[in-house]
């Protein structure tokens, strides 16, 4: 059985990292030696250690009963009990993809922690850094352990605010005050609807548990589910409507169509905090929570599964297509971001529950998805922390001010290639696997969504090596004065050991730990299969080459060719402008203002009206307390002649 | 001889009972006014006594009442002179007109 003491330590450890940095870390660590970033680098190792461990006893000792994964629950105690069987518990759940996302975690927080202490150096508020860090690593963990589904919705919450803190971190930018306001909203509109769906599935199912909520809400016979899909609202079953709901809440978090315009402005924040939280970690949640309630999407509500499908490619497509176009380096990678949660989404949308169930299609989709959010949390930091050395060495995020820099970065420069390879999809490299199997389930689905995948996925290839040439060759080496080389051994031991892990990742047999129903899935390779993908991820990186490896007037000429389509694409799709007309033109002038009038005029004039007449009332009455006691004694005695007549007249 | 009978009596302490009123109303003096007050209060005696003699003559109540009334008065002229003798000292004056302070 596994130790729960330890596993409580993993998400524990960090949350001391939190208040002990946070409480003492600017009065008493010393910043210049970065004693707060050592303790918590500390302490996220141990948990990380831990995780592994865990990791290795739930695969191969104790997960596996009768060749199924089974679904561990190692302890649980009811926080808040609303009714009888309806509760809040906090506990954990082990299972393969909670575990794997420990490790996921526990390691990418543990490579950003190294790199932050070359790379948040001299920074004033080091400590804040750290604990915030802490404080972020704690709640994700506590989100992918969550055993209810208000738990999960608690620690979500946390997630967001810990990502707006660390967005605002540079809180005197005024554009990253905006960036960590614009993010905490839009997150927040998309969270309403995850609160939603969580109180229409447990109304439904009687129970916010999420073990017993799959399992009522799945099986045809038992009476929630045939009560949640006998109910509808606009000719949409009740439960349908519940799981939408919660993706919408997962789409926010993950930016998805519509809700994805938060990320790029989220590069505001420092890059370290750009790889750990909107790259590798917490924008995967949303595709966790969907994988969490999988079987409530594949068996109860196959429409909303097919929502998820189509959501993930646009998004997918469209940000691969922005990706094309933008300039500054962190905003490709964050629209690159978008475009691979979106793969991992479409993934999940093609997918089944069990092995040639309906159709005939396989559950592949499933552990496709998880697999290449693996694979993703590893290159897509290693990219991001890439990006941050080179910001580092340039001071500046602009692509056109870099170029040649391959000298200067050598390790940068290597690892990065080697993120590169993984995202493009080129064998050996971790993404490739991953992608192959991707595009493989989607083929056996949805060919509409396969015929995006494959389209994506060239593009993919094509600006991520539109940035690395721009980055790294392009002009000639310029003689940089500013040489202060890579930021030492603390920011370049995460790089490589990303960089090992990109390459390597995809040789795990991941089919045989992570699959829909806990059964070992046998993922056959089929490299005839494979050709044409790798085929257009060649071509988009020969494409990129053509145009951006010497210094050329290419890129400008395709741009004028494309005319307005470029145009469109440079500005996102103008969806940042559409949101800015529907919040300012259309919801402050018909909403705001007559609200505002309301406050102002009735609610406000009610009370000041109240204020008003008592006042002027009481100026006219208070002449009665004159000070002059006998005349007191005057109103006493007319009073008491008073109550007297009435007596005697009218009591009788 | 005349005896008094019940009806002279009331007309007395009615008399009594308005003079202190009146002193009560009228006088500035805080004295007086305490003087007004027991003026009324030894009306009201005066019906006990009266109401108790004429008209339950084997009954004691109105005797007891007239007591009770006498000690209370003299407690509360006890507290009514402290209360005046406070006032002299902060106000060097027992002029009711003069404590006027305590108003909107």
């Amino acid at each position: 059985m596994l130790n729960e003491t330890y596993l409580l330590l993993i998400p524990l450890l960090p949350l001391a990292g939190f208040v002990l940095l946070g409480l003492f870390g600017r009065k008493y660590f010393n910043s210049a030696k970065r004693e707060a970033g050592i303790i918590g680098t500390l302490l996220l190792l141990t948990s990380a250690v831990l995780a592994l461990y865990t990791a290795y006893e739930y695969f191969f000792e104790i997960g596996k009963v009768d060749g199924i994964y089974q679904k561990i629950i190692p302890f649980q105690f009811t926080w808040l009990e609303f009714s009888h069987g309806v509760s809040i518990n906090m506990g954990a759940v082990i299972d393969p993809i909670s575990v794997m996302m420990m490790v996921v975690i526990t390691f990418v927080s543990l490579m950003v922690h190294i790199y932050s202490l070359g790379y948040m150096k001299g920074e004033e508020r080091f400590s804040t850094y750290y604990s915030f860090l802490g404080l972020f690593t704690f709640s994700m963990l506590g989100l992918v352990m969550s055993s209810n589904i208000f738990q999960i919705y608690i620690f979500w919450e946390l997630v967001g605010i810990s990502s707006f803190l660390l967005i605002g971190f540079y809180y005197q930018k005024p554009s990253a005050v905006a960036a960590c306001k614009k993010a905490f909203i839009v997150t927040r509109f998309a969270d309403l609807g995850f609160l939603i769906g969580i109180l229409i599935l447990s109304f439904y199912s009687g129970t916010l548990d999420f073990h017993t909520l799959i399992e009522r809400l799945t099986l045809p016979e038992s009476s929630q589910f045939q009560n949640a899909v006998s109910s509808s609202f606009l000719g949409i079953s009740a439960l349908t409507w519940g799981v939408v709901l919660v993706f919408m809440g997962g789409a926010g978090k993950s930016a998805m169509l519509p809700f994805h315009i938060w990320l790029p402005d989220a590069m505001e924040g420092p890059t370290p905090v750009s790889a750990l939280i909107h790259a590798a970690t917490m924008v995967v949640a949303g595709v966790y929570l969907v994988a969490r309630l999988f079987p409530a999407f594949a068996l109860s509500a196959p429409g909303a599964l097919e929502l998820v499908a189509y959501v993930g490619a646009l998004s997918a497509l469209f940000a691969a297509i922005i990706a094309c176009t933008q300039t500054d380096i962190k905003r490709v990678l964050a629209f690159s971001t978008i475009s691979q949660i979106g793969f991992m989404m479409f993934a999940l949308g093609v997918s089944n529950y069990d092995n040639g169930g309906l159709l005939g299609h396989s559950n592949l989709g499933y552990t496709a998805s998880m697999f290449h959010l693996f694979t993703h949390a590893m290159f897509k930091a290693l990219l991001f922390l890439g990006a941050g050395s080179v910001i580092h060495f340039m001071h500046s995020n602009e692509m056109k001010d870099m170029g040649g820099l391959r000298k200067h970065l050598p390790v940068t420069h290597i690892t990065f290639l080697i993120a590169c390879l993984a995202i493009s999809g080129i064998p050996p490299f971790a993404g490739f696997f991953s992608k192959e199997e991707i595009l493989l389930a989607a083929s056996q689905n949805n060919l509409v969504v396969y015929g995006i995948g494959l389209i994506t996925s060239g593009l993919t290839a094509f600006y991520m090596f539109r940035l690395y040439f721009s980055i790294f060759w392009s002009k000639a080496p310029s003689p940089h004065e500013n040489v202060h080389g890579e930021g030492g051994f603390a920011m370049s031991l995460p790089l490589i050991l990303l960089a090992i892990g990109a390459t390597f990742a995809g040789f795990i047999p991941f089919g045989n730990f992570v699959s829909a129903d806990g059964k070992p899935l046998e993922t056959l390779f089929h490299w005839q299969f494979s050709v044409l993908p790798v085929v257009l991820g060649f071509a988009g990186i020969f494409t990129a080459m053509w145009m951006y490896k010497k210094e050329n007037n290419l890129p400008d000429k395709m741009a004028t060719s494309l005319g307005r389509f470029y145009k469109v694409a440079f500005h996102k799709f103008y969806f940042d402008e559409l949101y800015e007309f529907i919040t300012k033109k259309i919801i402050f002038n018909l909403i705001g203002k007559p609200a505002a009038w309301i406050d102002r005029n009735v609610v406000n004039g009610l009370v000041n009206a109240t204020g008003n007449s008592t006042e002027t009332l009481s100026g006219k009455i208070k002449g009665i307390q004159s000070g002059r006691v006998q005349q007191y004694a005057v109103y006493f005695l007319v009073a008491t002649i008073l109550v007297a007549v009435l007596f005697i007249y009218w009591w009788k | 001889m005349f005896t008094p009978g019940l009806y002279h009596i009331l007309f007395i302490s009615t008399a009594l009972f308005f003079i202190g009123i009146y002193g009560f109303f009228t006088r500035r003096n805080l004295i007086t006014v305490l003087m007004s007050v027991e003026l009324v209060l030894n009306s009201v005696n005066l019906n006990f006594i009266a109401f108790n003699k004429y008209l339950w003559a084997g009954k004691l109540d109105g005797l007891f009442f007239t007591i009770f009334v006498i000690a209370i008065a003299a407690a509360e002229a006890a507290v009514a002179i402290a209360i005046i003798i406070n006032l002299y000292r902060s106000h060097e004056s027992i002029d009711v007109e003069k404590a006027g302070e305590m108003k909107f």
